[in-house]
């Protein structure tokens, strides 16, 4: 049988040196045409939550405020994604640019990358570049500057709240929402925060138009996603595709032909066994047929060599020390869940020890703070509910 | 004056006497000295007029934040579950038979400091570390070897 093909499409990584015309461009349109353009796009965040940009702009800029930012969020910290680093790589101006605009629309003179410590060897280059961008700003009489703030090994810095926490010199701890950034960000300013990926899409958007874009994908998944795909599979790397696949046409041009299961969205994302592959449609939530998965792109394939209790325990491992340790449900809940695991596995606690744990993650998804510890619930419930045995023996 | 408050006045002259200059001027110490010392955080402390407590506080939330000395090179290799599923516990036993270090421990010429780290975002070259800012991708233990004697060289 001749293996699947998904159609690859390439829009972000395309070079383009035109940069420079299509913040001109921009720059000499009405504000409210761009966000038109942008909602009838129907882009939505690219960092895995998906909420509407254009929405998201259209609030901050309807904020009347003496200051307001904008945040490229680039604390790429998800296990399994590494896109974001290929496109501050390869397409810089795409974002500095998408960072532009925005500050154009809200009324934001002052722009933002939070670049996870992890990336620091980037700095030199993404420097250069904003030198360069904030050199034709100049020339163009367009005030517009753009900082790079570094994050020193937090996976917390990228929940936006407890981004502005780093930023502003704190420990990064989510804040409660309501308010929210648009309102209430950094330094209490309205705040646009953005992930690298949406930014080079409005890049896009607005070179190309919205139809473009919205032609692609599904109903409420418009448009493409870049894929980060690892472990398991012959083809591991970075791809651009189209909202709306199933997870099945993905395994079959993805898979290494024995895939278990696959971690979508990372971590905090859901586990989904062979047997939903076809039923499961990758894109956000919708009244899609069968069950839509959103994602921030990281997708890990396992293959029947590997144990889903050693999968489980390493994510639970990495939620328990990346807490932030603010709220009891996630700092309390985190530990009791990876000791949990470990007791049931040594026989030292009963297998319905398993339903009691599966009650907890409920009560983290309800009570936890911040999107960590709700989350947390997501790869608990979809391993153990599916791979129960291999908990246990 | 000596050094580190000469450094850490020039990181505050440069980032500004905010709160938000914090971390950029942790993260300069560091750069340089490598670790965050007591000393250091209390003098950042009252550059910034901001209490050593929450200095200290705000420094400890950040795990590249060390305020241990450490050594010259600071490995961290990847735990985290792609790396963790291609290999990572062999080039980890290959840099401890190598170095003669665990996990958290400096050699004791004081040029590598051996740690864990969560996801590096390199999973498809998996398995990664850093050594210091540098990264390094789809190691094994042969290639590990390799590097640390490059280090070594480097060294002597």
């Amino acid at each position: 049988m001749e293996s699947y093909h998904l159609k690859r499409i390439d829009f972000i990584f395309k070079n383009e040196n035109d940069w420079k015309d299509v913040l001109s461009r921009a720059l000499a349109s009405d504000k409210q045409l761009i966000l038109n353009e942008l909602m009838e796009s129907e882009l939505k965040g690219r960092g895995g939550a998906g909420f509407p940009t254009g929405l998201k702009w259209k609030l901050t800029a309807d904020e009347k405020s003496d200051e307001k930012h904008i945040i490229c969020n680039a604390d790429e910290g998800e296990p399994g994604t590494f896109k974001d680093r290929e496109i501050l790589t390869q397409v810089p101006f795409k974002v500095l640019v998408g960072m532009a605009i925005c500050g154009y629309v809200i009324g934001a003179l002052k722009g933002f990358i939070y670049l996870r410590g992890e990336y620091t060897f980037l700095m030199p280059e993404l420097e250069k570049a904003i030198k360069e961008f904030e050199y034709y700003c100049k020339e163009i009489n367009f005030k517009f500057s753009i900082k790079i703030f570094l994050g020193s090994g937090a996976y917390i810095c990228g929940e936006e709240t407890a981004l502005f926490e780093s930023m502003e010199g704190k420990r990064g701890e989510p804040r409660n929402k309501p308010p929210f950034p648009t309102k209430n960000g950094y330094l209490g300013k309205p705040t646009v925060v953005n992930n690298v990926e949406t930014l080079a899409h409005t890049y896009t958007i607005f070179k190309y138009g919205a139809k473009q874009f919205y032609d692609l994908g599904v109903q409420y998944s418009r448009g493409t996603k870049l894929f980060s795909v690892s472990g398991d599979t012959p083809k591991a790397g970075i791809y651009e595709l189209e909202l709306g696949m199933t997870l099945e046409q993905f395994v079959d041009d993805f898979g290494d032909g024995d895939t278990k299961a696959v971690q979508v969205g990372g971590a905090s994302g859901f586990l989904v066994p062979r047997k939903l592959f076809s039923q499961t449609i990758i894109g956000f939530k919708g009244k899609l047929e069968g069950h839509s998965l959103p994602t921030g792109g990281s997708m890990m394939l396992f293959n029947s060599s590997r144990s889903m209790f050693n999968v489980l325990s390493n994510y639970l491992y990495f939620f328990h020390e990346e807490s932030c340790g603010q709220c009891t449900p996630c700092r309390v809940g985190c530990q009791v869940l990876l000791n949990g695991i470990n007791e049931v596995k040594k026989g030292e606690r009963s297998t319905l020890y398993l339903d009691k744990l599966l009650q907890l993650t409920e009560t983290m998804k309800q009570t936890a703070k911040c999107g960590l510890g709700q989350s947390v619930a997501n790869s608990f419930s979809s391993i153990v509910e599916n791979f129960k045995e291999e908990m246990i023996y | 004056m000596d050094n580190i408050s000469t450094t850490i006045k020039t990181l505050v002259k440069k980032h500004g006497k905010k709160r938000e200059s914090l971390l950029p001027v942790l993260q300069g110490i560091i750069k340089q000295e490598n670790f965050l010392s007591e000393y250091a955080m209390v003098l950042v402390a009252t550059e910034l007029d901001i209490s050593a407590a929450e200095v200290y506080g705000t420094a400890s939330f950040y795990s590249f934040m060390n305020h241990k000395k450490g050594g010259k090179y600071i490995i961290r290799i990847c735990k985290t579950i792609t790396c963790s599923m291609k290999g990572k516990i062999q080039v980890l036993q290959a840099i401890e038979d190598m170095l003669k270090i665990k996990v958290g421990d400096t050699t004791p010429d004081g040029l590598f400091t051996l740690l864990e780290t969560n996801c590096l975002g390199w999973c498809h070259k998996a398995p990664a570390m850093l050594i210091n800012d540098e990264v390094y991708t789809s190691l094994t233990p042969e290639r590990v070897r390799e590097i640390l004697s490059e280090y070594l060289t480097k060294n002597k």
